[in-house]
């Protein structure tokens, strides 16, 4: 076979996305995303450990209206992360391989990351006592 | 009752007496071994948290403490980045061709996710038994 007749990958500037290929992407993205995440998680912990005012200066940060827009996406990242995880380890079982089954599973990781922040940042703001 | 088993080895691998290490699907089998504990860390992680919106260093250090929050704080760390660090070598083995830049990129990878675990499993012991 001449190299000529190989296929080739997708040209990314004339590709038409669908919804595999940007779940697919948006999947690492994600990862990637939540990674850097870890840094706010191991700062909470940290500062919770060095003492009261350590900890004002992160929950300054997380209060504030960067850090609140941050931890908005990255609650909606770790959803979307988990549930697609989900859906890859299904697959991963052998499962869900059909066409129709895997828009079907896409559509039903993106409405539920959706609502899954929604609910829990509802929940937040409701046990925290209304006004932020 | 000897069974003949096939032999997937490539011609060259035959001849060479090469075989399978054994080891071959181990970061593909933790990677998927962390993301199933992951699913209700991370929910509970998530859970934890919004109970906690609004809450002092009192009563954040109190939650801390309690013996089931150590445990799963600390099986949450490891497994997190256990699971983020080999995300991201593949990320990277992926897409850094330059060989110099893309292990020193694994090596920072690995380093910061060993660092960063160990300051979090820390903090939290730290919280619950030397506070």
């Amino acid at each position: 076979m001449s190299s000529q007749d190989r296929p080739l990958s997708p040209h990314l500037q004339v590709y038409r996305p669908q919804i595999t290929s940007v779940m697919s992407i948006l999947h690492r993205l994600t990862g990637i995303a939540l990674a850097v995440g870890t840094l706010l998680l191991v700062w909470w912990l940290v500062a919770a450990a060095a003492g009261p005012d350590s900890f004002a200066t992160v929950q300054g940060f997380i209060g504030s209206l960067i850090g609140r827009i941050l931890l908005f996406g990255w609650s909606w990242a770790l959803f979307y992360h988990l549930c697609n995880g989900i859906r890859h380890l299904v697959w991963d079982a052998g499962w869900g391989f059909e066409l129709k089954t895997v828009y079907a599973s896409g559509w039903i990781v993106v409405a539920a990351s959706f609502g899954l922040t929604l609910i829990a940042w509802f929940a937040g703001y409701a046990l925290r006592g209304g006004a932020p | 009752m000897s069974v003949q088993r096939p032999d997937f080895r490539s011609p060259l691998g035959r001849v060479r007496g090469l075989g399978s290490a054994k080891e071959g699907v181990q970061q593909w089998w933790m990677q998927r071994l962390t993301a199933l504990a992951l699913v209700p860390l991370s929910l509970w992680l998530v859970a934890a948290v919004v109970a906690l919106a609004g809450a002092d260093h009192v009563a954040v250090v109190a939650w801390i403490g309690q013996p089931v929050t150590v445990g799963l704080l600390v099986l949450l760390i490891g497994a997190t980045f256990y699971h983020a660090q080999l995300g991201l070598q593949v990320v990277i083995e992926d897409y850094v061709h330059n060989e110099a830049v893309k292990i020193a990129g694994l090596l920072l990878v690995k380093a910061a996710a060993l660092l960063l675990a160990l300051a979090g499993i820390l903090a939290v012991l730290f919280v619950a038994f030397g506070g």
